[in-house]
């Protein structure tokens, strides 16, 4: 964009969040939150057995209720559409997805079996809470301890699943190596857990058509779901989602509150509203329980002489999800053996679901305790172990990147964090009763792009208005939209509306991945140079314009002109050409797609290194993070103010999966026990203390228009390996299976 | 294998619930008379019959602070409480603190710290940080975190709720002396 400075180059600066005024006074609208007329409410009714038959609903007791209108269970339910493909969202995995109430079949705990749908939300949500359901409990298997050695390869993968590739000869250079570890790492079922509880409230409007509002990260996927479920056209089921109270990439795919609020408003033609409990969020989907084992070697200088990782995750009996767990670890280092596995058991669960850094949270925590574990092995700090190890191109894909800053992320992390004062023994440090700890970890990410839409509009006022069926979920997508587009046109923020969540808009792609501010940034930057290419050409037109002959690339829009770049002091008012010109507005849509080229050329990654500190009390166990700087290298930065944010987030993550979060199955009805926000345990904040995050410059002209790469998930990576080479140093124990708990350490 | 029953339907005769009758709060200063049952929550008279949904959901058990507002300006968990008790009550909700364009220091001091990322802990966060300014008890960050870890935020924004709230009370502090 523009080179010389002024008030409309608004692309890296650090506005408030445009939508932030309507979050803090209560204005934003979530999906359960919609008024509509005549409403009813229905709520779900969950299985208490993880593997069954439902025998008999007794529906009539509550029916006789006043006020109830209708339980809906497979007794009832008219079948949809038959083929497992009508059930397929965009983001499925391999096999065949669940579908709501549609046979007497119980798949997992807490399994949607029945919807009471009552005038009140109280009267439903009493005669859900009496409904009597009688099952027959069959033996279920829930525990990936017991398949061991019952792992298979994953078949069909789900989109984006690379199956990992090994070089060399792992097994031999690590026999024959200086030092060697051996170890297995263990982290047990997560649940994303959104603040926001999953809704869908659907207008049913007279002529039959409906307007869904849907918790969701994709209203183009839920209402592609939808359409082929129940039938319907496009016009008729139109999803909606402005605001997104949290996903984490539990709102990929459509949940089941969306299918039943649809059936019921279907069926009944009314208006219904269906808010999943607390309890019930832990149906939708989990980072699997993993189990993974790492084996490295080292030679006599301190390099890779090779490593072995290999990882087993739960799925459930009827979708073979899987995730990338040990690729990094072909990536992350130079090393000329590896080898890596990863391989899937099937359990009587639920589908597990992609949450924040799927495959990378999991494997980068193994890798980089290994790594710790290793560099202690070999005498050797854990930074100069890493920086022996330097991967200057990617080996597994055989690529060079498309720009790499890892060793500026070390360095400028270590240098904040005061890391050369470390000493290397463990239990070296204390602050008075408290054992005093150092650790440090990295990560790497998919800088990604999808192809993506968006059309931009500028009415002879001057205001700019620019959609794309993207997502809002805190990450900020409003707001950098909002600078890009303004920043394109030269217009004040004040002038310029971005409007998302619409599937009467531009298509966008899910909001994951962390693909969102590349793929819909750039589809929003080209709109509105489309639009200028046509307001420069009215321009033009005018009487005496300073800008006959000139080309898009000689002029810039800045602050409300445009002007000539060669000779500012030529220009004419954005106004005036909107007035001139006698159009009442001027409009352009515009698609933009990955560069296929580059993408061939180049492996495309995010780095960043994580340095934590933590304080350990022995007598009592306690552990807390008293410091953490995060130092990342993600390309360009679009808002700092929000980019940080995400990565403040991403470490109150990282030492919630460090020390407090995980769902504890009872293998014994293979159910979640701590399926509330009381037992299941995230940071509060007095968890939390100094974060510090540091954003490495990085050019990069490769990975897509606008030079961005993402960061909500990258993040996260490293954070809790940093906290467990910290505990590590500070008591001299290591921990391999995460959560750290207390009797962990005692 | 075994067969499971579930409910506490057992006893053949269910009760009818009790209907519906007219209850009146004052919420933000104004008399509002909603026809609701007697077990309705605040929370839920607040959201689908006030038609005020800044107050949110997130548990309806009184375990993440969602739902935090202020009822005779001290906070409480509006889900923990059934609306009829709070007749005579003076609620204040999020939409009673401030509105677009005249916001209340503490909606502004969010905004300015960017205390939040997806929006849905944050009407909680703000009623709960009046109220802990109300009690007067909160000085130093470290009580600040300690009394405002009744509000869980997923999107771990607390550094920024941290600020924005320090911000407010230093700012009165300053204004009293
Ligand atoms: S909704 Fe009331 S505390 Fe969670
Ligand atoms: S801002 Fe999303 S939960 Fe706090």
């Amino acid at each position: 964009m523009s080179t010389s400075s002024s008030n409309t180059n608004y692309v890296g600066k650090a506005p408030n969040r445009v939508e932030g005024p309507a979050k803090v006074t209560g204005a934003a609208k979530y999906s359960g939150e919609f008024e509509v007329p005549d409403l009813v409410y229905g709520v779900v009714v969950s299985s208490p057995i993880a593997k069954g038959k439902i025998l008999k609903i007794h529906a009539d007791k509550v029916l006789s209720l006043p006020g109830v209108l209708q339980v809906f269970s497979h007794e009832n339910v008219p079948h949809q559409a038959w083929f497992d493909r009508n059930y397929k969202d965009d983001v499925a995995p391999g096999g065949s997805p669940f579908r709501p109430l549609h046979d007497d079949e119980v798949k997992f705990s807490q399994q949607p079996v029945a919807l009471v749908v009552a005038d009140t939300f109280e009267v439903a949500r009493y005669a859900a809470s009496i409904l009597e359901i009688e099952y027959k409990e069959e033996k279920h298997e829930t525990d990936i301890e017991s398949q061991r050695d019952k792992g298979h390869a994953p078949s069909k993968g789900k989109s984006g699943y690379k199956p990992p590739s090994s070089r060399g000869n792992a097994a031999k250079a690590i026999e024959k190596a200086e030092h060697r570890i051996r170890h297995e790492y263990i982290h047990g079922t997560q649940h994303h857990n959104p603040m926001e509880l999953y809704a869908s409230t659907v207008h049913y409007h007279p002529d039959g058509k409906l307007t869904i509002y849907d918790k969701t990260q994709g209203v183009l996927n839920c209402q592609q779901y939808v359409t082929k479920v129940f039938g319907l056209s496009k016009d008729e089921a139109r999803v909606i989602n402005l605001y997104n109270g949290g996903a984490f990439g539990s709102g990929l795919r459509p949940q089941y509150e969306l299918f039943l609020s649809v059936m019921a408003a279907l069926e009944l033609r009314r208006s219904v509203r269906v808010t999943l409990t607390r309890q019930q969020m832990f149906s939708i989907g989990h980072r699997p329980h993993t189990l993974q084992t790492l084996e490295m070697g080292t030679n006599p200088d301190g390099t890779l002489a090779g490593l072995k990782h290999y990882a087993l995750h739960e799925t459930s009996r009827f979708e073979e999800y899987t995730e990338n767990v040990v690729n990094w670890s072909g990536m992350l280092y130079q090393c000329d053996n590896v080898q890596l596995g990863n391989q899937v058991a099937a359990l009587d669960v639920y589908t597990p679901q992609d949450m924040r850094a799927p495959g990378a949270a999991t494997g980068s925590f193994a890798l980089e305790v290994a790594m710790d574990e290793m560099a202690y092995a070999a005498g050797l700090d854990p930074v100069d172990f890493r920086l022996r190890n330097y991967a200057e191109t990617d080996q597994s894909e055989k690529l060079p990147f498309s720009s790499k800053r890892l060793r500026e992320c070390y360095r400028q992390g270590a240098e904040k964090f005061g890391w050369d004062r470390r000493p290397l023994k463990p239990r070296s440090m204390r602050e008075g009763n408290k054992l005093v700890g150092w650790g440090m970890a990295g990560g790497v990410w998919d800088a990604q792009m999808q192809k993506a839409a968006a059309k931009a509009s500028i009415t002879a006022d001057g205001k700019l208005t620019v959609t794309s069926a993207a997502g809002e979920n805190g990450t900020g997508t409003y707001t950098i939209m909002t600078q890009i587009a303004a920043e394109t046109l030269g217009l004040p923020l004040e002038a310029v509306t971005f409007k998302l969540g619409d599937t009467d808009m531009p298509e966008a792609p899910v909001q994951g991945g962390s693909w969102t501010a590349a793929s819909v940034g750039t589809a929003v930057q080209k709109a509105c140079l489309a639009v200028a290419d046509k307001l420069l050409k009215q321009a033009k037109k005018m009487d005496d314009s300073p800008l006959k002959g000139a080309d898009l690339e000689d002029v810039e829009f800045v602050n409300g002109l445009i002007r000539l770049r060669k000779a500012p002091e030529q220009s004419v008012v954005l106004r005036d050409v909107l007035q001139v010109s006698g159009e009442r507005q001027i409009e352009a849509d515009s698609t933009a797609i990955p560069n296929l080229l580059n993408m061939a050329r180049y492996s495309m990654h995010s780095h960043n290194a994580v340095f934590a500190e933590v304080q350990v009390d022995e007598e009592l166990g306690t552990i807390h993070v008293t410091r953490v700087v995060n130092a990342l290298a993600i390309g360009r930065v679009l808002n700092p103010k929000t980019a940080r944010s995400q990565v403040l987030g991403s470490v109150v993550w990282g030492i919630s999966m460090a020390l407090m979060e995980e769902t504890v199955t009872d293998h014994r009805f293979g159910r979640y026990m701590n399926h509330n926000l009381s037992e299941y345990h995230v940071p509060t904040n007095a968890d939390i203390r100094d974060i510090d995050v540091i954003f490495v410059e990085e050019e990069d002209p490769y990975v897509n228009p606008l030079g961005v790469k993402g960061v909500g998930e990258l993040g996260l990576l490293g954070v809790a390996a940093a906290i467990n080479n910290a505990v590590f140093h500070a008591t001299g124990k290591r921990v391999r299976d995460l959560p750290i708990y207390i009797d962990k350490l005692l | 294998m075994s067969t499971v029953s579930t409910s506490s339907a057992a006893d053949d005769q269910l009760r009818p619930p009790v209907p519906p009758s007219s209850v009146t709060l004052r919420i933000n200063g104004e008399d509002r008379t909603l026809h609701i049952a007697p077990w309705t929550t605040l929370l839920d008279a607040l959201r689908e019959y006030a038609g005020l949904t800044g107050t949110k959901k997130g548990c309806d058990h009184g375990q993440c602070g969602s739902c935090t507002v202020l009822v005779d300006g001290k906070r409480i968990n509006s889900c923990l409480t059934l609306a009829a008790l709070q007749e005579g009550s003076d609620i204040t909700t999020i939409e009673g603190l401030g509105q677009e364009g005249q916001l209340h220091p503490l909606q502004q001091a969010f905004l300015d710290h960017d205390a939040f990322q997806c929006g849905y802990c944050t009407p909680g966060q703000i009623c709960s940080a009046q109220g802990l300014i109300n009690e007067g008890k909160a000085r130093t960050e470290d009580e600040i975190r300690e009394l405002m870890s009744g509000n869980i935020c997923r999107c771990g924004a607390y550094v920024g709720i941290l600020n924005a709230v320090k911000e407010v009370v230093d700012a009165q502090q300053a204004s009293r002396r």
